[in-house]
């Protein structure tokens, strides 16, 4: 097992308690940063190489050093727990089991902006985990840690919990603001950038739960030593949230750098395929990123082990690489049919399109039906080129990018498992077979 | 329900107005999807238009501004549902692992089907999207709980639980407001 910073004694009784998260060293970054310059804890964050964990990849200290700074206008730091991409479950599990490890980071991070009012906007289905944190502030109120003058430097910082209501849009930033505005969560066409004008018109930076809590051990253990783990661009650790066909799914800190094939078959972590079946295909980070299949997830084209890290699972680019985007890894073994998965999203981005770009909400749901009819046996050959053809014209062309995420699930099923669609065009009577595997990838056949 | 039940309890009330003051004076519309959660809460886990109306009168904002946003976020129910919302991940890894499985058995079981209540309003079933559960996958969210690594089984011993106690389940639940 790598180096623990985020899960660390995630199981220690009472670590979801101020005193036991004390106990197990908790609030010492916050002590240490009270004593620090604002500045030079966004320094610290530069140094240590922190990319948003949200699924962009954002360099956080860049997105931090762009917050406009008007006087006498109040600033804003928001806290997007709105997890929502399919795969992704981290930050339940981080905010349900150590809270105040979030709590902490918030506080860390709005000294270093210079914010008095911040907000941690957690999906509406996680009102139990609302409540977990409710607890968790009010405790570092008493104790102190947040309200008027923290731990006697004059700082003053509040600090609350605002539920959404159901919408994978609000996940996306600008549409977050909007809804902690009590609107319908349509994204604003950027610029102006929440930096400049966020929330209620204020200079807002929004940060993923994980980039807030990775905070905590940059302050403790400096920026320079938190760049040294992972692998160049790819610094520090990562919560890869594992499911699908796999013996162990959960919730793992990886050192980023490691092998692909090491996350999935060894013991430590995924714990090899289930049922002794092979694998198939895996959607690396959460279901916008490009499945791939088997062997171009284990190595790249170049012949190369395929490494987790934000550079590795990139590279070949569309054609034969895909993204670490949120750590959803979803893994599917020989029986999945990557045709239904991928019916399956296109339904959820339908679901979820906000409606305000004509080529999402036409498109998602156009996708959706010509799907539809494929799995059901009633695809015709003309299918294929339409759905390819329907994803050019959204991807790129809308005002956020649920249209790319939208896109790109399609694209990369079809470059990789065309000949899987041609078979359930052709071949109708084997849907219901559940015997005939779709184990059709463009004349490859899964590794083991 | 007749017009005059439509009243917060003093608790929820008071709870409201402190959440009113977590955003800047004049913005307290930013408790519009705290409130709806409430007043679904309080008011048999869905919005009537009268519900929304009230709301918008607490807030101090136009009652098409509510209407926009309950019908916005899937949460929000803006019909009638049984007492117990069985809300069944249809996404994904929850797919992948036999959501659609549950989902028949659930339709079989209480004879009906995603999206409508059994004749005795205890039951409303409703298909959504990622709960954010994969690694517990299949998942079903009854009010504030999440039931994990479901199978069938499972299932039915769930749905006879609910039954038994025969109350109201939401996603804010009761136990979290203070007198």
């Amino acid at each position: 097992m790598g180096k623990q910073l985020l899960l660390e004694n995630i199981d220690a009784p009472g670590i979801n308690t101020l005193e036991g998260y004390r106990a197990n060293g908790g609030y010492r970054a916050l002590e240490k940063a009270l004593k620090m310059n604002p500045n030079d804890i966004v320094e610290e964050v530069k140094k240590s190489g922190l990319r948003g964990r949200g699924g962009a990849g954002f360099p956080t200290g860049m997105k931090w050093g762009f917050i406009a700074k008007p006087e006498g206008v109040p600033r804003h730091l928001v806290c997007n727990a709105d997890e929502s991409e399919p795969g992704t479950f981290k930050d339940r599990f981080l905010m349900q089991k150590k809270p105040h490890i979030l709590v902490e980071g918030m506080i860390i991070s709005s000294f270093a902006l210079g914010v008095n009012t911040a907000y941690i906007y957690i999906r509406g289905e996680l009102l139990y985990v609302y409540h977990i944190l409710e607890k968790a502030i009010a405790e570092a109120y008493a104790a102190g840690y947040l309200g008027k003058n923290i731990m006697g430097t004059g700082y003053d910082l509040d600090l609350y919990v605002h539920p959404g209501g159901g919408a994978y849009i609000c996940g996306e930033e600008t549409a977050l603001i909007e809804s902690l505005e009590g609107k319908r969560g349509n994204p604003r066409i950027k610029p102006p950038f929440p930096a400049v004008s966020g929330v209620w018109g204020r200079p807002t930076v929004v940060n993923n739960v994980e980039t807030i809590a990775a905070v905590v051990p940059i302050v403790n253990m400096g920026g320079d030593d938190y760049a040294k783990i992972g692998i160049g661009k790819s610094t520090g650790t990562k919560l890869i949230s594992a499911s699908g066909h796999i013996n162990k799914p959960g919730v793992y800190e990886i050192e980023m750098g490691i092998t692909v094939e090491d996350f999935i078959y060894s013991n430590e972590y995924c714990g090899g395929i289930r049922n002794g079946k092979k694998l198939k295909a895996v959607v690396a980070g959460g279901s916008s990123v490009p499945i791939l299949p088997a062997d171009l997830i284990l190595t790249t084209a170049k012949g190369e082990k395929r490494l987790m890290s934000y550079e590795s699972l990139a590279d070949g680019g569309f054609q034969s690489g895909t993204m670490l985007g949120s750590g959803g890894f979803i893994v599917m073994d020989e029986t999945s049919s990557v045709v239904k998965n991928l019916w399956n999203f296109t339904r959820f981005y339908h679901h979820e399109s906000c409606g305000q770009c004509s080529p999402c909400r036409e498109g998602t749901g156009w996708m959706e039906k010509v799907l539809e009819r494929i799995v059901n046996g009633h695809g015709k050959q003309s299918d294929v080129d339409l759905l390819w053809d329907i994803q050019t014209k959204i991807d790129g062309k809308t005002i956020c990018p649920l249209g790319d995420a939208a896109s790109w699930p399609v694209a990369s099923a079809i470059r990789h498992f065309r000949a899987e669609f041609e078979d359930y065009i052709k071949n109708p009577q084997n849907i219901k077979d559940e015997k005939h595997y779709y184990n059709l990838r463009n004349e490859k056949a899964p590794v083991a | 329900m007749s017009k005059k039940e439509i009243k917060f309890s003093d608790e929820t009330l008071a709870l409201i107005q402190r959440i009113i003051r977590r955003y800047p004076e004049g913005k307290q519309k930013s408790a519009l999807l705290p409130c709806l959660h409430l007043a679904q809460m309080e008011f048999g886990g869905w919005l009537a238009p009268e519900t929304m109306d009230y709301v918008a009168s607490i807030l101090n904002i136009k009652s098409v501004e509510v209407y926009e946003v309950a019908s916005f976020y899937s949460m929000f129910n803006l019909k009638p549902v049984g007492k117990c919302l069985i809300e069944v991940c249809r996404t994904g890894p929850c797919w992948l692992l036999g959501a659609e499985d549950l989902v028949r058995h659930i339709e079989k079981k209480l004879g009906i089907a995603d999206g409508e209540t059994t004749a005795d309003g205890m039951f409303t079933l409703k298909t959504v999207e990622c709960l954010a559960a994969c690694g517990t996958a299949p998942v079903i969210q009854v009010g504030e709980t999440y039931h994990e690594n479901m199978t069938c089984e499972k299932t039915d011993s769930m749905l006879s639980d609910y039954r038994g106690k025969n109350e109201v389940v939401t996603h804010w639940d009761k136990k979290h407001i203070k007198a």
